[in-house]
C-alpha cells in the first residue's frame, strides 16, 4: 500500500516536472528559435562569468531566457487597474493554469513497470474515465482567460477575453469529436489502453499508430489543440497590432508570467495529448515486450526493463518533435482573420469531425475496432 | 461506498432545491433568476443520482443525462429571449417588465 | 464516500448556492454557480455516477455557463446598485423557502424512502452502461431530444437575430 502511494506521488510529480521543463523548453525555443527561423541573432547578451566567452562557445542564451527573464518578470510592481475587480484579478491566472496543470497528471508516460514484485503504472492517475476527464478540464480552462479579460476593466482585454472564450468553445467541439473517433476506433476511455492500442504494425512495417489509423481525427485535433491553446495562427486573442496583448494587457509582474506560463504548459500538453493520441504515446515502433521485431524478420531481444526505459524515452523524444514542430508553426504561419477562424471551425472542422465519425462507425461495424 | 445516509444527500438537495426557489422569489434580475432554475435543476439532478446509487440502477443517470440536454436547450432558448427583451425594453429587471399589468 | 468528502462538498455547495442569490455583480453569481455545479459534480462522481458527472463538468459548467457568461457581457449588465426587489418579498421568500425546505425534509425522513442498499454491477455508471440504456429503453426519448436540441438552436437564432435593417443604438457587434 505505502508503495502505491509513494509511487503515485512520485508519478504525480514527475509529470509535473516533466510538463513545467517542456513549458521551459518552449520559452526557450520561443526567443532563440524563433531569432533562428528569422534569421535574426536572438537573446545572446547576458552571461554569468564570462566563461564560454574565454573558452570561445557561442552564447546560446540560455542565462538570458531562464534565468533573468523570470527574474525580471517576478521583480516588477504587480499591478492592478483602477475600477478592475481586484479579486478575480488575482484569480485569474491561477485559474488558467490550474486546469492545465491537472490534466497532465491523466498522460501515460511508460507501459506498466514492475519493481520488486510491485506493478508499477507509468501514468500518474490511472482514470477509466480519462478522455471524459480531459475534455472537462479543457472545458473549465476558459474560466480563466474569460475572467481576466472582464475583471481588467479595459476593453481590449475584454475583446481579448471574448475572443478566447468564444474561439475556445469553437475548438472545443471539433476536438470532442475527433477525440469520439478515436475512442470508437479503441474501444475505451483509458489513455493507456488507447496507446497500448496502437501497439504493432500494418502491412509487416508500419506502426499502428492512431497518425496511421485515424489520419482525418489527427489534423482536426491538431488544428484544434493549436487553436485551443491560443498559438499563432489563432492567436487572435491576444494579437498585439489590435489588441495590445488581449486578455492579459493590464497584468504585470508575477501574474503576467503565470498566463505565460499556461500558454506553454497548454502548447506542451497539446504535444502530450497528440502524442499519446495518435502517435503512439510510449510505443517504438517495432518494439514489443521482449524486444525489436524489425520489419523483415530481424529480431534484437532486450531486457524488461531497457524495454521500459526506452519507451519512457520515445515518449519524450515524440513530445520535443511536436513542441518544435509546433514553433515551427507559430513562426511560419500568418495570422488568421476572425470570421476565417470561425468559419474553420464550424464550417470545416466539425463537419470534417462529423463525417470522420461517420466512417469510423462504420468501419467499426464492418471489421472490428483498432485494439 | 455506502456509507453515507441517503437521507442527507436529499437533504442536500433539499436544501440547494429550496435556495434556488429562494433566489427565484427574491431576484428581480431575470439572468439572476434564470440561474436559479440551473440551481434548482442541479439539485433534482443530485437526488436522482443519489436514489439511483442507492438503488443501483442506472436509470436514475440517463435521467440527469436527459435533464442536463433540456437544460442545454432551456439555456439556448432563454438567453435568446433575455437578449431580445433587452434588445426592446433596455433592462433585464422583471419588476420593469410592466407590458400587460394595467 | 467518505464521510468528510460528503461534508466538504455539501458545505462548498451550499455556501456557493446562497452566492448565487445574494451576490449582486451577475458575474459573481455566476461564478458561484460554476462553483455549485463543480461541487455537485464531484459528488457524482464520488457517488459512482462517473460518466454523467465529467458531462455535468463538460455541459453545464464548459458550456451552458460560458452562454451566460457571454449573455452579460453581451447586455454589459453591471452590479446591481440600490436595493434589489422589495422587502415583502425577501421576508415572504425567505419563510415559503424555509417552510419548502421543511416539508422536503419531514418528506424525507417517513420510512418509505429507508431504501436498503443493494450494490451495483461493475459497470454500473460506465459509459457503455449509460450507452446501453440510452440505446435501447430510452431510444426514443434520447432521439426526441436530439430534435429538441436542434429546435432549440434554431429557435435561438431566430430570437436573437437581429432583423435585416434593424440597427441597434446601444451594442455594436461582437469582435
Amino acid at each position: 500500500m505505502t508503495v502505491e502511494i509513494i509511487a503515485s506521488i512520485v508519478k504525480s510529480v514527475l509529470m509535473i516536472v516533466i510538463g513545467l521543463n517542456l513549458s521551459v523548453f518552449l520559452l526557450y525555443f520561443e526567443r532563440k528559435g524563433s531569432a533562428l527561423i528569422q534569421d535574426r541573432v536572438g537573446a545572446n547578451r547576458a552571461g554569468i562569468t564570462g566563461l564560454g566567452k574565454k573558452l570561445g562557445l557561442p552564447n546560446l542564451g540560455i542565462i538570458n531566457t531562464l534565468v533573468f527573464d523570470p527574474i525580471k518578470m517576478f521583480t516588477k510592481e504587480d499591478f492592478v487597474p483602477d475600477g478592475a475587480d481586484k479579486f478575480l484579478h488575482t484569480l485569474a491566472p491561477f485559474l488558467a493554469l490550474f486546469p492545465v496543470m491537472i490534466t497532465f497528471v491523466v498522460i501515460p508516460f511508460g507501459d506498466t513497470i514492475s519493481i520488486a514484485g510491485h506493478q508499477i503504472d507509468l501514468q500518474a492517475a490511472n482514470l477509466n474515465a480519462a478522455v471524459l476527464y480531459l475534455l472537462a478540464t479543457i472545458g473549465i480552462g476558459v474560466y480563466g482567460i474569460a475572467l481576466a479579460g472582464w475583471s481588467s476593466n479595459n476593453r481590449w482585454s475584454l475583446l481579448g477575453g471574448i475572443r478566447a472564450t468564444a474561439q475556445m468553445i469553437s475548438y472545443e467541439l471539433a476536438m470532442g469529436l475527433a477525440l469520439i473517433a478515436v475512442i470508437t476506433t479503441y474501444g475505451t476511455l483509458d489513455l493507456q489502453e488507447i496507446v497500448r492500442g496502437q501497439g504493432g504494425v500494418y502491412f509487416g512495417w508500419l506502426p499502428r499508430w492512431g497518425l496511421f489509423t485515424q489520419p482525418l481525427a489527427f489534423i482536426i485535433f491538431m488544428t484544434a489543440g493549436v487553436a485551443e491553446s491560443k498559438r499563432v495562427p489563432f492567436d487572435l486573442p491576444e494579437s498585439e497590432s489590435e489588441l495590445i496583448l488581449g486578455y492579459f494587457t493590464e497584468y504585470s509582474g508575477g501574474k503576467q508570467a503565470v498566463f505565460m506560463l499556461t500558454d506553454f504548459a497548454e502548447q506542451a500538453l497539446v504535444a502530450m495529448l497528440v502524442t499519446t493520441f495518435f502517435l503512439g504515446g510510449w510505443q517504438m515502433p517495432w518494439l514489443y515486450r521482449d524486444g525489436f521485431h524489425l520489419p523483415g524478420g530481424a529480431f534484437i531481444a532486450m531486457p524488461a526493463l531497457a524495454i521500459s526505459i526506452a519507451g519512457i524515452l520515445a515518449f519524450l523524444i515524440k513530445v520535443l518533435a511536436l513542441c518544435v514542430f509546433l514553433g515551427l508553426v507559430r513562426w511560419t504561419l500568418p495570422r488568421f482573420r476572425y470570421d476565417q477562424l470561425m468559419r474553420l471551425g464550424w464550417k470545416m472542422l466539425v463537419p470534417l469531425g462529423l463525417i470522420n465519425l461517420l466512417i469510423t462507425a462504420f468501419l467499426v461495424v464492418a471489421v472490428g475496432s483498432a485494439s | 461506498m455506502s456509507s453515507i445516509p441517503l437521507t442527507w444527500l436529499l437533504g442536500l438537495s433539499a436544501a440547494i432545491f429550496a435556495i434556488g426557489v429562494a433566489g427565484m422569489i427574491m431576484r428581480r434580475n431575470i439572468l439572476v433568476m434564470f440561474m436559479s432554475i440551473e440551481l434548482m435543476l442541479n439539485a433534482v439532478n443530485l437526488a436522482f443520482i443519489a436514489l439511483a446509487h442507492r438503488l443501483g440502477s442506472m436509470d436514475g443517470q440517463v435521467i440527469v443525462f436527459f435533464v442536463m440536454t433540456v437544460a442545454a436547450a432551456e439555456a439556448a432558448v432563454g438567453l435568446g429571449i433575455i437578449i431580445s427583451i433587452f434588445r426592446n425594453r433596455e433592462t433585464v429587471q422583471a419588476d420593469d417588465l410592466t407590458l400587460l399589468r394595467w | 464516500m467518505a464521510l468528510w468528502l460528503f461534508v466538504f462538498l455539501a458545505v462548498i455547495s451550499l455556501v456557493s448556492a446562497l452566492g448565487v442569490i445574494v451576490q449582486r455583480n451577475p458575474v459573481h453569481c455566476l461564478l458561484a454557480l460554476v462553483l455549485t455545479i463543480l461541487a455537485l459534480a464531484v459528488l457524482f462522481i464520488a457517488l459512482d455516477a462517473t460518466v454523467v458527472g465529467f458531462l455535468q463538468i463538460i455541459v453545464y459548467a464548459g458550456a451552458i455557463m460560458v452562454l451566460f457568461l457571454f449573455v452579460i457581457w453581451l447586455l454589459n449588465l453591471q452590479a446591481e446598485t440600490g436595493p434589489t426587489g422589495s422587502l415583502a418579498l425577501k421576508f415572504f421568500g425567505t419563510i415559503a423557502s424555509a417552510a419548502l425546505v421543511a416539508e422536503l425534509w419531514s418528506f424525507l425522513l417517513r420510512p418509505h424512502l429507508k431504501v436498503k442498499y443493494v450494490g451495483e454491477s461493475a459497470s454500473y455508471g460506465t459509459l457503455g452502461a449509460l450507452s446501453q440504456k440510452l440505446f435501447t429503453d430510452y431510444l426514443i426519448a434520447f432521439e426526441a431530444t436530439s430534435i429538441l436540441l436542434l429546435a432549440a438552436i434554431v429557435g435561438a437564432v431566430a430570437l436573437a437575430r437581429r432583423a435585416p435593417g434593424q440597427r441597434d443604438s446601444r451594442q455594436g457587434s461582437l469582435p
